[in-house]
């Protein structure tokens, strides 16, 4: 299986970013070119060159490095998020699933029509009055705006399976709806699961930099990607540099796990795959 | 299609009622007393008790609840902590800033979308194919803030084909919509890209039918038979798409509203968040769900227009 996501030309390509940008974070706790705290007024703007490669900022500070430890920012909000998303949403679907038809099931599909009437921002805005803003809020928004959408996913896959022979013979077996939906039918939507696991990762990252963008995600001093093109936006038009590698960090980084994701799914899905030979 | 309609707008309701419940007791769990906050540390608490009785605090929270949606429902969203101004008056200027271009995005988005897509199907696996699968999937990755900073440092400041920012109001409808058209077109451009790839893959799946083949064989031509059997066959998922791109592109207009420094409900609610003018919050998020919810509802309404099978299903 992994060899053939290997032999995909996306997958791979979409591997290799996301793993520069992984590897970039973990280096970042053990060594970064400069400290990101590193004020050094007199080295202020400074362009990119061979002793700062992506240049430096307003405060003189060294953007690969805070590039570096923001994508830490980036990834952990964005994995958390998914994983709220996953371990909330995805029992709910499948409970919903195991009684089509009844109040459970109707409650549970409702809830998550409601939940899908509030973007993440909201939801954002909502927490962020109430609590302040932080990269914790911002996770929270992100995780509740996931919930619905693993909850519709693995009751839409639970659904199809339910009516499948084998669970029929578990049925028979004298297994409960509980066990069935975790030991058969779990197992049998994982790939579904992992593909739009990460296209939901993509989205957080997309989503963290919006909210630390406008002042709603990760408060200074912790670097993160929104906020270094937030800090840019006045200085943009003689300074570009300062926008440029934030945003292209953010772009790169969502491009390669979409192709990621986008080849997974034609790999797990063997109807696509014949279509597009 | 009456029973449909009235079926959908009792669903529509319940989710307003819901939405409200959810808004009103997230702001209502926030710590810390709102008069003592507006008056600050210094104030006697007999004028915070005062102002208590004076904003509805001292009341029970159902009671409270109770009297914030009746006023909604009329119109009267309260008065602003920090303001003392009705908050329906401050909404008023600044909802025509958002939501006119939030729709405008979704016009263009659309515009956009729909000709890439069908394109894309007409000619699957030639270069023009893959040139609109490559742009979009860059298309989708672009955070839309970022992309519009570079427009605004390439279109308006460098070469002044538009303005930088702002908005001079709806005095002069022409010169409103072209400060307008580069925020729309920023918004647009990420959920244009999905929507062409919806709209692609869709036609994929309707042009492989039986029905296009029994059109084909009845003397249609490749382009007729496209456009008159497969779209129509198409718009299902490409509706649901259009209908869910909607909050996001309101989500958006929010954020995008920084970036051109345009008075929409954004820089709003984002100044009521640092003053913890909380009624602000709480009504024009309420705004925005409602605009939301309706956009949903009437998605449904015309996806029972397109497919007749649907107004017998519900």
């Amino acid at each position: 299986m992994i060899k053939a996501a290997f032999r995909m030309p996306g997958f791979t390509i979409g591997f290799v970013i996301a793993f520069i940008f992984v590897g970039a974070a973990l280096v970042s706790f053990l060594w970064t070119p400069y400290p990101v705290d590193g004020v050094d007024i007199a080295n202020k703007l400074h362009g990119p060159d061979a002793t700062n490669w992506f240049g430096t900022d307003h405060l003189g500070r060294d953007i690969f490095s805070m590039i570096m430890v923001g994508a830490r920012t980036s990834i952990a909000v964005a994995i958390v998020a998914v994983g709220i998303g996953v371990v909330l949403g995805v029992p709910l679907g499948l409970a919903a699933a195991s009684k089509k038809g009844t109040l459970l099931d109707e409650f549970i599909m409702r809830g998550n029509d409601l939940i899908f009437a509030f973007p993440a921002l909201l939801i954002a805005i909502l927490i962020t009055a109430v609590f302040g803003a932080s990269a914790v809020n911002a996770i929270i928004a992100i995780g509740i705006f996931n919930i619905p959408v693993f909850a519709r996913l693995s009751r839409g896959g639970a659904l199809s399976l339910w009516t499948r022979d084998f669970v029929l013979a578990a049925r028979v077996a004298g297994k409960g709806r509980v066990r069935i939906s975790f030991e058969h039918i779990l197992p049998n939507i994982t790939n579904l699961l992992i593909v739009q696991g990460t296209i939901q990762f993509s989205l957080g990252i997309l989503a963290e930099a919006a909210l630390s963008y406008v002042g709603l995600g990760a408060q200074p001093p912790i670097p993160s990607w929104g906020r270094m093109l937030a800090d840019s936006q006045t200085m943009v038009s003689f300074a570009p540099h300062l926008a440029l590698f934030p945003g292209a960090a953010i772009v790169l980084t969502v491009l390669g796990l979409n192709l990621m994701g986008d080849a997974l799914r034609d790999l797990f899905d063997p109807k696509l795959r014949r279509d597009r030979q | 299609m009456l029973i449909f309609t009235l079926k959908r707008l009792i669903s529509l309701g319940l989710s307003l009622v819901a939405a409200s419940v959810v808004i009103f007791f997230t702001i209502e769990i926030i710590p810390g007393d709102a008069a003592r906050l507006m008056l600050g540390i210094n104030a006697t608490q007999d004028a915070v008790d005062a102002l208590r009785v004076q904003l509805g605090l001292d009341q029970a929270m159902i009671a409270r609840y109770w009297s914030w949606v009746s006023g909604l429902v009329q119109g009267d969203f309260g008065v602003s902590y920090t303001y003392r101004v009705p908050v329906a008056e401050m909404v008023q200027g600044r909802v025509w800033v958002s939501l006119p271009l939030a729709m405008y995005a979704l016009i263009l988005s659309t515009l956009i979308a729909f000709p890439i897509g069908i394109i894309a199907a007409a000619n699957r696996g030639s270069w023009a194919d893959w040139m609109v699968m490559g742009g979009t999937q860059l298309g989708v990755a672009i955070p839309n803030f970022w992309f519009a900073m570079i427009m605004v440092n390439l279109l308006a400041i460098k070469y002044r084909w538009f303005t930088a920012g702002g908005f001079p109001g709806w005095d002069d409808p022409l010169i409103a919509m072209k400060s307008l058209t580069l925020p729309a077109f920023v918004l647009a451009l990420p959920q244009a890209s999905i929507l062409a790839r919806v709209m692609r893959s869709a036609l994929l799946d309707t042009l492989s039918e039986d029905f296009m083949r029994t059109a084909r064989a009845k003397g249609r031509t490749r382009r007729g038979a496209l456009v008159h059997h497969a779209l129509r066959n198409a718009m299902i998922p490409v509706l649901t798409i259009i209908g869910l791109q909607f909050s996001f592109l309101l989500a958006g207009a929010i954020i995008i509203e920084k970036v051109f420094f345009l008075p929409g409900l954004g820089s709003m609610i984002f100044t009521a968040i640092t003053q913890r003018d909380l009624i602000v919050v709480e009504s024009v998020v309420m705004l925005l769900v409602f605009a939301v919810i309706l956009v949903t509802f009437m998605v449904d309404i015309t996806y029972a227009l397109v497919d007749p099978r649907l107004r017998r299903r519900a």
